[in-house]
Order: C-alpha cells, then structure tokens, then sequence
C-alpha cells in the first residue's frame, strides 16, 4: 500500500486545482495530482504514490548513488574508520 | 524502467554482500520500517546476502497491518447502512473483520468499490449526489496528504456527501514505542524513504540521539535496502549513531514542505490504537474541528465495536520485532492468504504474507501458495 514508482511527466493540465498531470509509467500512462511538485517540469521524473506526486527524482543524486554502486570496493577501503575516527561521508 | 531497474543490478548487490561480510565483526539486529520494504527484502532475497551476524526484523510499516479491527468493523458497519458507498484501496477490501470482509459486503449490497486514488472517491461522490460517499482511509505519513487533499476538495467544492473514515498512524511514535520496550533488541533502523519523502527526516535526530540508534533513510529497490544495511552496519561498527540518507534522489531533510502544510491544515495528532500494539501516545492523524462534517466517523453513529482477535496470532510480536512469522504455529497452516487469521497474512507488504508467498527461509512450514 506504501508502494511508490517513479514516473515520466509527459503533460502538465495548467491552471486546475489541484495541478494535474500525465505521467508515464514505463508506457503506462495516468492521471497524477502534481499539487504538492508545482514546480516540476515536462520530461522530469517523480515519485508516485496513490495518484500523487510526493518527490521529484534528483537526476544528479541519483546518479550519483548509481557510482557509490560502482565504487563500493573503494568506499570500504577509503572509508572504514576507528570507532571514534572522523565521520565518513558515504551516503551524504 | 529508469529509477528502477538500475537498483535491481545483481554485481553490485554481490559487492554489497562482500563488502558487509568484511565490515560486520558482530552481531546486529536491524529492524526495517515499512511493509514495502520488507516485501522486497523477502522477494529478493536479501537476507541471503547478508553475513550471519546481521539478523533482519521486520517492523510495523503496513497499514493495513495494523488498522485495528474494529476500525475494519466500524467500517463494514458503516458498508452496510443505506445510500452508502464505501471505498478503499484493494488489500484494505481483504482484511477480516470479526464477521466478514468488505469483499463480502460488497457481494451482498454492491456497494463497495475499490480506488487508486481517495481523489477517485470524491469523484464517486460527486456523480452520486443521492449517495452518502465514504473513502476508508488508511496509511502512514506517505498516504496522509492524499487523503487531507480529498477532503479539503471536498469541503472546497462544497461535495457534502463524502466523508473519510480515517485511520492514520504515524512512524516515529512507533519507532519510540518500540525502543521503549524492555524487550526492544532492536539495534538499528532503516526509515522508510517514502515517508520521508513527505516527512523528512528532521524529526527523527532526537531519537537516534535519545536512544543511541543508528537511522538511516532508505529507499525501497534492492540495492537501496543492501546500502542502507550497509550503512548502518557500519555506523554501528563505529559505535556512532546518527540519521543518515540513502535515498537521497528522492528525500530532502525538511521533506514535501507544501504536502506538509496541508496535513497541518486537515488533521491533528491524537493518540491511535495500533493492531497487535495497543495504544500509542500522539501516534496517528485525525481530522480538526472545521473538517467534522466530512469526518465519517462523526457522520455515521455506529458505536464502539469492540472485536476479538484470534488467539493463535502473534502479530503484535511480529510488528515489534520480537518474533518471525515462521515463529507461529499458525503460519501456513490454519492460516494462509486465502484464509488469513491475521492482517500480516493478508496485505501483500505484510510479514506473514511476504514470507509465504516467498518462502525464502528453509524450514519454513510454508504450503505451496
Ligand atoms: S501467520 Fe497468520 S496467525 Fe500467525 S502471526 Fe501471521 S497473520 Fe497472525
């Protein structure tokens, strides 16, 4: 019930309350209450839940995370610490 | 699809598996929050992964799961008097009453329709002005803001025959309950990404200081779930307990400010009684004074129910951690997702229904689904 899925923002309906759009879910698509994201654009993508746009992917983060994935032998290597060493920064 | 699949990717889950075997050098016990995640931790397989030491318990993250059930009473009850429709989402449609579901009801009088959306609820109500139109509705802080939506359209727009019957739970008061028990061996959290999407992840500070626990915000794909493991492990390896983002493409600290603003707007916190828990203290939404009128269970007189569980459940220990679901005797047996005793069995982002649909452990006294 707490399922979320990202979608495409195909078209935005300007204008109604609450703000309305078209987004694509790998094809699919449906009608999505985009009042809380009134600043997302077209060809965006955001995080659906019970036909409402709670969050807008982050490309850059996401991205990003994506590298974390590549790099983890790394980020074990170059992170670990002593119990009271500086913080490590993974997942910031 | 994109955001998807590339957190599915089987090396890095296998670099993950590597890297927690070499950083664990203890036992942990990590409790996840939310019903999707666990759903995916059991589909995956994830604890397969995991190096022995680290046991994963599944928290009370399903709403359905813990609406009580004479909330699911109250609202067959309400099902069931004249000129109403009652709608929800499906699983919600599933669970068993004391007596019989709302499927049954909806077999019997027809007037029971499942949505996706509580906006799709309001829409009934406004193509059936002779109906009395009421959305049960259910969810953590995730679901709260669409519900708040449809009722403040509804007052908006003047459509006076919708109500919300409305049960809503909050996570962190759980998350606090559930630290406080004497038999709490929970040792680190992964919070659910979802809620904080909307929620942020301010409030949880406090707690991982009070109760020096390990928070760490996680999303809901494979790899998020063996990162954000990661990350706690080693936070606690560390000894340091601090909240920490995994999924940060999707949440900011300060969270959805403006989906924020309207749940401030449509409902206040009260104390909820949680399925299998009992009562939590300012744990749950319920709706202000001005929105009385669209509040069904102000609108419809149906009493105090007062409802008997049955005795061979263990899902209050289930929700808290303290058991697994294999850990009932009624596990697969008397109790399956065609005839569920508990809500856990019934919602597919329950434990009891993940781990018979999936049978990931060996031993398990699943039945063939
Ligand atoms: S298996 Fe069934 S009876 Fe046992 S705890 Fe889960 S829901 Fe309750």
């Amino acid at each position: 019930m707490c399922l979320a899925i990202p979608g495409k923002v195909l078209s935005i309906d300007q204008g109604g309350t609450p703000l309305m759009a078209d987004v694509s879910f790998g094809g699919i698509s449906k009608k999505v209450c985009l009042e809380w994201l009134p600043d997302v654009r077209e060809g965006e993508y955001v995080i659906v839940h019970v036909g409402f746009a709670i969050s807008k992917v982050d490309e850059e983060e996401a991205l990003e995370t994506l590298r974390l994935f590549q790099e983890i032998g790394d980020f074990e290597e170059g992170d670990m610490k002593p119990p009271d060493g500086p913080a490590p920064k993974d997942g910031e | 699809m994109r955001f998807v699949d590339e957190y599915r990717d089987k090396d890095s889950a296998a670099r993950f598996a590597d890297l927690l075997q070499r950083i664990t050098t203890r036992p942990w016990t990590i409790m996840e929050i939310c019903g999707g995640q666990t759903h995916t931790i059991v589909k995956y397989g994830i604890e397969s992964l995991l190096p022995p030491a680290i046991t994963l318990v599944h928290g009370p993250g399903c709403p359905v799961c813990v609406t009580p059930l004479e909330m699911i009473d109250k609202a067959i009850a309400i099902a069931s008097q004249p000129d109403v429709i009652l709608t929800s989402f499906g699983d919600m449609l599933r669970v068993p009453g004391s007596q019989k579901d709302l499927l049954t009801v909806k077999a019997e009088m027809g007037n029971v329709r499942m949505v996706y959306s509580p906006l799709d609820a309001l829409k009934i109500a406004q193509e059936n002005p002779k109906k009395r139109v009421v959305f049960f509705g259910v969810g953590f802080e995730t679901t709260a803001p669409a519900n708040a939506m449809a009722v403040w359209q509804a007052r908006r727009m003047g459509v006076k025959n919708f109500s919300l019957l409305c049960s809503h739970v909050l996570v962190p008061p759980a998350m606090e309950a559930i630290l406080s028990s004497p038999s709490n061996h929970v040792q680190g959290f992964l919070a659910a990404g979802h809620v904080c999407a909307i929620m942020g992840y301010e409030e949880y500070i406090p707690l991982a200081s009070r109760y020096a626990i390990p928070i760490v915000v996680t999303g809901f794909e494979p790899l998020d779930l063996l990162q954000g493991i990661a990350m706690t492990v080693k936070q606690l390896e560390e000894g340091r307990h601090e909240v920490e983002n995994q999924y940060t493409r999707a949440v900011r600290q300060e969270g959805n400010v403006r989906a924020r603003r309207l749940l401030q707007e449509v409902f206040t916190v009260s104390d909820r009684a949680w399925r299998g828990i009992g009562i939590i203290p300012s744990s749950g939404f319920e709706l202000r004074e001005e929105y009385a009128a669209f509040d069904a269970a102000r609108v419809f007189e149906v009493g105090t129910i007062a409802a008997q569980e049955s005795p061979l459940c263990i899902a209050g220990q289930i929700l808290q951690g303290w058991k697994k679901p294999y850990d009932c005797s009624a596990f697969g047996h008397q109790c399956t997702p065609e005839h569920p005793l508990g809500a856990p069995m019934v919602s597919s982002e329950g434990s009891c229904a993940a781990y018979y649909h999936y049978r990931r452990r060996q031993g398990t006294p699943a039945a063939t689904p």
